[in-house]
């Protein structure tokens, strides 16, 4: 059983990671067509800085994820307490009504979006892919920050209140601290949320303002480089590198005391 | 140190009624119980003085100031709930901290409060811990030097204790009792726990469906219960019915039980409950006659139950009504099943219930 057990996780682990270290070593190796055997170069690395349509992209992607990860965030926290803590006409409705956005394909979503912001007038860009990356990712935070928000007494802002604080005191004084690594847990998942979106904002992107999956999409077509692997190698390590961090100082469903 | 008055306090939620028309007074330090069974409005009583609920209408008066329309948090009162309601996030000092910070109490003077209160909880050099790392019955003094620490005008307990086991329990029962009398803060208990609301209490109020059935120092709602539910929900009682003539009950097949000499007979005709406490009455085996004075009443044992020191006798008394009483084993011979036994008491443990048969 023991063995067996090993030997799945190998498999996991093969499967989901040789994939991904293949393609940061293709962007060490000097062939532009992915051929073997192996030189070691930084030339995509050199040639990537000079690309700029991959790096405006590439910013575009981060600071797009990173307006949806606060603006979702913030949203779908006040969502979550007031689903949770508030008497609400309708709650179950509205909670129920958040998984659906959740299970219908992005390409439908896509195509609603893209048909409403048109109809609308909001359009294509910026705007709309942020837009349409803070409603995909608040289901997400309401979730999250919901799950996390059960396990916190609903009488320990009681006792604050007793203790002299008002209710918005006693909200940032004990809930939102208790509540903050479910938040931390909830930003990081709308932020790979929206840097993960390919279909949405291949929809709402224009020829001017693209994302990098678009970006890539589209190179791929056209015959690509390894610089491809370079920027690919550069956003992993990044997202990795947060979740290291959030991993480290919030240890989510771990001991949440910091002694 | 203040008293609390409640004027005609009702409540619904919807159709439910959960308080009708309560009227009453915890005088100031006393210590009263709330004592009901689960949805007799004893929590929602207590949650009304806190300013948790608004009554739908009705007054709350903290000393002399009405605080019907105060929220929770101008009330300065001092709270402490079934689950402690410890912040878990917080060191023990910084929770004790928390009602003096709101009160603009920081730096020594804090520091010198927060010691006191803990000393007083007997817990000191426990500052700086978390509520995590402290036993339930410690979590509970910290939630009480919490609640202590801001000098509040009335203390409210929301079943402090249930949480604990049996010999905490108690532990903390005279702890509890020992720091209210040393503070003198008046207090508001809720519990459904008959014992703990019988020894710590100056005052016991009985709950039922939204009211206050019966009001009172704990000998009086335990020797004199007004009503049926009152007897029956506090210890055990048996019940017998009858017909009221000239201080006479007369039971159904004849046998007659004196009243009291304190109880103000009804009149003559009326059908009447009478209880009786098991441990009132005395057993004997066989008919005998009863001392003269005192009430007698014939039956059968169905039941023993051993526990050693004490024995308790399920019986059917002569005129079909179950009876239970309890003896203490100071003769090692224990009456048989099914054996004919006579059952004597005094009169003045013959409690006439109000609510009539």
């Amino acid at each position: 059983m023991i063995a067996l057990g090993k030997f799945y996780l190998l498999a996991i682990l093969v499967f989901l990671y040789l994939p991904i270290i293949v393609m940061m070593a293709m962007g060490f190796n000097d062939s532009s067509l992915y051929e073997l055997p192996f030189h070691f170069t930084t030339k995509w690395y050199v040639a990537l800085a000079d690309n700029s349509q991959l790096i405006s992209s590439g910013i575009n992607s981060v600071v797009i994820a990173l307006i949806t990860a606060v603006v979702a965030t913030v949203a779908g926290t006040m969502a979550a307490v007031a689903l949770g803590r508030r008497v609400i006409r309708g709650k179950s409705l509205l909670q129920l009504l958040l998984l659906p956005p959740i299970a219908i394909p992005w390409l439908i979503t896509g195509t609603a979006m893209l048909v409403f912001f048109f109809w609308t007038g909001i359009g294509r860009g910026m705007h709309a892919l942020i837009l349409g990356h803070v409603a995909l990712a608040i289901p997400y935070v309401v979730l999250v920050v919901g799950t996390g928000l059960q396990t916190i007494r609903a009488d320990l802002e009681e006792a604050a209140m007793s203790l002299g604080s008002t209710p918005v005191h006693a909200f940032f004084s004990v809930t939102l601290p208790l509540l903050a690594p479910s938040i931390l847990g909830a930003a990081l998942f709308a932020f790979a949320v929206s840097l993960d979106q390919f279909v949405i904002s291949y929809f709402l992107s224009t020829p001017g303002f693209t994302t990098l999956p678009v970006q890539i999409y589209s190179a791929i077509r056209k015959g690509f480089t390894p610089e491809i692997n370079a920027i690919s190698t550069i956003l992993l390590l990044g997202s990795m590198a947060v979740i290291v961090v959030f991993a480290v100082f919030a240890r989510p469903g771990g001991n949440r005391d910091k002694r | 140190m203040t008293n609390v008055k409640i004027n005609s306090v009702a409540k619904n939620y919807g159709q439910v009624s959960v308080l009708s028309d309560i009227t009453t007074q915890f005088p100031e330090g006393s210590f009263t119980s709330l004592l009901g069974p689960s949805g007799s409005g004893k929590t929602t009583l207590l949650r009304i003085v806190a300013g948790f609920v608004t009554p739908d209408s009705g007054t709350v008066s903290i000393g002399s100031r009405n605080v019907t329309n105060v929220p929770v948090w101008a009330r300065n009162i001092g709270m402490v709930f079934q689950s402690y309601a410890l912040f878990p996030h917080m060191t023990v000092r910084e929770n004790v901290a928390f009602g003096l910070a709101r009160r603009g109490i920081k730096g020594a003077e804090a520091r010198s409060q927060i010691d006191r209160a803990l000393e007083m909880v007997r817990l000191p050099g426990f500052g700086d811990r978390k509520p995590k790392q402290l036993s339930g019955g410690q979590q509970q003094r910290v939630a009480l030097a919490r609640a202590l620490v801001i000098q509040p005008s009335v203390l409210l307990l929301d079943e402090p204790l249930s949480a604990l086991d049996r010999r905490l329990r108690q532990e903390m029962q005279v702890e509890l009792k020992r720091i209210q009398r040393e503070t003198g803060l008046t207090t508001v208990f809720v519990t459904h726990d008959q014992e703990e609301a019988l020894a710590l209490s100056d005052q016991v109020a009985i709950l039922d469906r939204g009211q206050i059935v019966q009001m009172g120092v704990p000998t009086d709602i335990y020797e004199k219960p007004k009503t049926r539910f009152a007897a029956e929900f506090l210890g055990d009682t048996n019940f017998l019915t009858g017909t009221v003539s000239a201080r006479i009950v007369t039971l159904s097949d004849g046998t007659a039980i004196r009243l009291a000499d304190a109880e103000v007979a009804p009149s003559d005709g009326q059908s009447v409950t009478l209880a009786v406490r098991p441990e009132k009455i005395r057993i004997v085996e066989g008919v005998a006659d009863a001392e003269p004075g005192l009430n007698r009443l014939q039956a059968r044992v169905t039941a023993v139950i051993y526990a050693g020191a004490a024995l308790t006798y399920v019986l059917t008394a002569s005129d079909g009504t179950p009876f239970k009483i309890f003896a203490q084993n100071t003769t090692g011979t224990i009456i048989p099943e099914g054996a004919q036994v006579t059952l004597t008491w005094e009169p003045k443990h013959t409690i006439l219930l109000q609510d009539q048969a």
